[in-house]
């Protein structure tokens, strides 16, 4: 009989197939004399088919989820007949073998993609021996003058060896996990007898409908980090890291970028609403993992813009997209080996193990790699002086770097201490609190500076101009915030660079709209528009910038005057916070497919008059016999009030103790944080240049409002 | 050739300064982290210092004082046993037999004052002819 097991397993062996080719035919593509063509493009075809291979391989697994088929093992873990369907269905990632799956599509997803953008390259009508169609094509539709100049000969022209070079070490990655799909995390393990039934989800995993965001954009963005990673291996290899290579390695890290923070602000969010704590984040490091390669990845697309303007820190940036791949691969060694709960559990499973080895392979393979090209690498610029752009996205990456290290130090430090004297101790919140601050301050900072200085070399009366109006805003912000009453000092500072990095973003965007509407007798508003199609780089970046700003604010202040208040409450009693009042009205239970839910109905009342209703729960999951508290959230823009429902009396339910919270601007997280994905996003959408009125001449337009 | 000394020097400031303020904050922060059985053999040497400790709230052994909200049980972990002491509810989520990590102190009257607990939840599936109902799970908690 054939078993959906099967199946699966076919489809993954499929894909390793296809990654195999891939990388084979990618790298004779970039070597061969003769065949480079041909080869290049069964390697893109072989991404392609590693791509659907995978994706049959993840119908099959949603098949046998939905379709409850208790003979996959990895259904068997993580399936339930009363689960409902939506978190079946993305139970898929709710537990080791799943997720593996699921980044290993997304990883065949990545290659494909990338292997389709390039696809012009080389003529796409070839015959079985490789030689170009030429007859069809010219009789057929007109083929571009590129086309038909790439599909002569036989050897590739070095420009276009990139592509196939790229597919080939995605591919390699690949290998690496499709063969945890068929060994160690083979998601399609079969049972025989299979069970009736399987235990469902973890019921953390199945609380909350943002399970079925948060993850999946976190993956996007750890993956997406392959691609970059490719680049740098394939321009160390080809020895060529140039203008082309630089823009396109960046705009997908842009992309990546967008997917994990994403996936980080989901990810808190998330723990805001199921976790039951009235926080978003707590130096877990589970959270730490995701956040590392964040700020590696932060600091390359800054120091990127320094390479493609003066052709410095070649170097340094390859070092830091690799820093970045290797970090993905590390948190997830961290939070899929075990390692976390202690150091010697990880080698229980053959995950562990292998991921230290793959880490260790690309870490000595990248680094050879870099000592071999060093000499090709070197930078002709240098630093003229330290009022300058360039000065200030160094200082930043020093900043970000420095962060990895010290949330790394925290992240490791337990098992460090664990491994080699036996003794397991954590580090604290705190620790993490007080390094991120200073840290996090002087990045903001350096926010508002960097945008308004100029490359090279900044006057005295340059200086004078960009500065004046921010660093006004931002000493008026701190001393209005001082004279309302406010008495903590973090919060005052933060605000006050917040005005500052926001004048300087306002100031950025007035100079650009001005600069359009001379140049190109644009409305205002198109103007706008304008700045976005011709320099979304930049403009995307001022975007985010003002993103992190909102997010800056938000933690600050929602971290310096949150409040909370736990009490017993009767019925008719009623809790006072803040501005909030919350009345205790009955006690209900529910049965329901999968869980038992008891839940306390109170009337919520802000400044005396009710705005609603809320429900604290417990859900009890039966089958993994364990209680979860599902707090209440009513948000608004300006605070949150988190109730938990902390206990009810079991006899009667005549009184249930509830603790409330109240965090002010917390709902801002998010909103920044979406801020920060969607300016990314528009930093790397696709344009046509040719459409814009007068584009060619911008950079004159720049120069002149610049020079008056 | 001074300006490029300069700019060394001031990369090397900031880089000490993060260490500094890296290592002194460890070593601030560094909470152990216990079973009953390390907590007991340490016994004094560790009185007031913050700790973590790790084990299962022994069944039948949860008190709780609604009108004082204090809150008592105790944490086994085999044969050795630790009695804690904290304010507020049991979260609900705190059964017995329930994996619990608790922060706080150990005092002189060998009694763990707790500051937080927090409730480990594992992946272990519990076979279904185990599986009770909510309400006899939470009665559970005050037997």
């Amino acid at each position: 009989m054939l078993s959906l097991s099967l199946l699966g397993a076919a489809s993954i062996i499929a894909g390793f197939l296809g990654a195999a080719l891939a990388v084979f035919f990618g790298t004779r593509a970039a070597l061969s004399k003769s065949a480079g063509k041909l080869s290049a493009v069964i390697a893109r075809r072989s991404a392609y088919f590693a791509f659907f291979a995978l994706t049959a391989g993840m119908a099959v697994m949603e098949a046998a989820l939905l379709g409850h088929d208790f003979s996959v093992e990895y259904v068997a873990r993580v399936g339930s007949r009363e689960t409902p369907a939506y978190y079946t269905a993305i139970s898929l990632w709710s537990s080791l073998e799943g997720s593996i799956l699921f980044w290993g599509w997304i990883l065949a997803g990545y290659g494909a993609l990338f292997a389709f953008t390039r696809r012009r390259e080389i003529g796409r009508k070839m015959d079985a021996r490789g030689q170009p169609a030429q007859e069809r094509q010219l009789r057929g539709r007109r083929s571009s003058a590129r086309e038909r100049v790439a599909t002569t000969g036989g050897r590739l022209a070095p420009e276009l060896r990139a592509t196939p070079l790229v597919t080939a070490v995605i591919g390699v990655v690949q290998l690496f996990f499709f063969g945890l799909l068929m060994g160690p995390a083979n998601p399609f393990g079969f049972v025989d007898p299979a069970p009736v039934n399987g235990p469902g989800p973890n019921p953390l995993l199945q609380n909350h409908p943002l399970m079925g965001l948060h993850p999946p954009m976190l993956y996007f963005g750890f993956v997406g980090m392959t691609v970059p990673f490719a680049f740098a291996i394939s321009g160390l290899l080809l020895g060529n890291i140039e203008a082309r290579w630089l823009r396109d390695a960046r705009r997908w890290m842009v992309a990546a970028w967008a997917f994990l923070t994403m996936g980080i602000i989901g990810g808190g969010w998330w723990s805001y609403e199921v976790l039951g704590w009235g926080g978003a984040w707590a130096w877990d490091p589970v959270e730490n993992a995701s956040f590392l390669p964040w700020l590696t990845a932060t600091a390359f697309l800054h120091s990127a813009m320094v390479q493609g303007r003066r052709g410095m820190l070649k170097t340094w940036n390859l070092s830091l997209i690799i820093g970045t791949f290797l970090l993905t691969l590390f948190g997830t060694f961290l939070t899929r080996s075990g390692v976390i709960d202690s150091v010697h559990a990880f080698t229980e499973g053959a995950i562990g193990p292998a991921f230290l080895a793959f880490i260790a392979v690309v870490a000595v393979g990248s680094l050879a790699l870099v000592g071999w090209r060093s000499g090709r690498l070197h930078a002709p610029g240098q630093v003229e002086s330290a009022a300058s752009r360039e000065s200030a996205f160094i200082l930043n990456n020093l900043l970000l770097v420095a962060f990895t290290f010290t949330v790394l130090l925290g992240t490791m430090f337990p098992l460090a201490v664990e491994a080699l004297r036996g003794s397991r101790i954590s580090v604290g919140p705190p620790y993490f609190n007080m390094v991120a601050s200073p840290i996090g301050l002087a990045l903001l900072f350096l926010m508002g500076v960097g945008p308004a200085l100029p490359w090279r070399r900044a006057s005295g009366e340059q200086l004078k101009r960009s500065f004046i109006v921010p660093a006004g805003a931002g000493t008026i912000a701190g001393v209005a915030a001082a004279a309302g009453g406010m008495r903590e000092f973090l919060p005052i500072l933060t605000i006050s660079f917040a005005a500052f990095v926001m004048a300087t973003i306002v100031k950025e965007f007035v100079k650009g709209v001005r600069a359009r509407r001379a140049i190109a007798g644009r409305s205002a508003g198109r103007a706008l528009l304008d700045l976005f199609v011709l320099n979304g780089q930049r403009y995307g970046g001022y975007v985010v910038h003002a993103g992190v700003v909102v997010v800056a604010l938000a933690i600050s202040v929602s971290w310096t005057w949150k409040s909370e208040r736990e009490m017993t409450l009767r019925h008719g009693e009623r809790l006072a916070i803040k501005d909030y009042e919350v009345e205790f009205t009955d006690v209900w239970s529910r049965e329901e497919a999968h869980r038992d839910v008891i839940g306390a109905t109170v009337q919520a009342y802000r400044d005396g008059r009710p705005i609603g209703i809320e429900q604290p729960r417990l859900n009890f999951y039966r089958t993994r016999q364990q209680m979860i508290a599902t707090p209440a959230v009513r948000s608004s823009l300006t605070s949150d009030l988190y109730l938990i429902l902390m206990a009810v009396e079991p006899e009667r339910g005549e009184h249930v103790t509830i603790r409330a919270i109240v965090n002010p601007g917390i709902a801002w997280l998010w909103i920044g944080g979406m801020i920060m994905g969607v300016g990314a996003l528009v930093a790397i959408v696709p344009r046509r240049r040719g459409r814009v009125k007068g584009a060619g001449a911008e950079l004159i337009a720049g120069a002149a409002v610049a020079a008056k | 050739m001074s300006s490029r000394l300069w700019k060394v020097g001031g990369l090397a400031a900031i880089a000490g300064a993060i260490i500094w303020l890296a290592a002194g904050g460890l070593s601030e922060n560094m909470v152990f982290f216990l079973t009953p059985a390390e907590l007991e053999a340490r016994g004094a040497n560790i009185e007031g210092q913050p700790v973590r400790l790790g084990g299962q709230v022994k069944p039948g052994s949860v008190e709780w004082n609604a009108d004082t909200s204090e809150l008592r049980f105790t944490i086994v972990e085999g044969a050795s046993e630790i009695a804690v002491e904290s304010s507020g509810a049991p979260p609900a989520m705190f059964q017995p037999g329930t994996g619990v990590v608790v922060e706080g102190s150990y005092g002189p009257d060998r009694i763990f004052r707790a500051t937080r607990l927090m409730v480990k939840h594992s992946n272990e599936y519990a076979p279904p002819e185990h599986a009770g109902d909510a309400a006899e799970a939470y009665k559970s908690l005050r037997c």
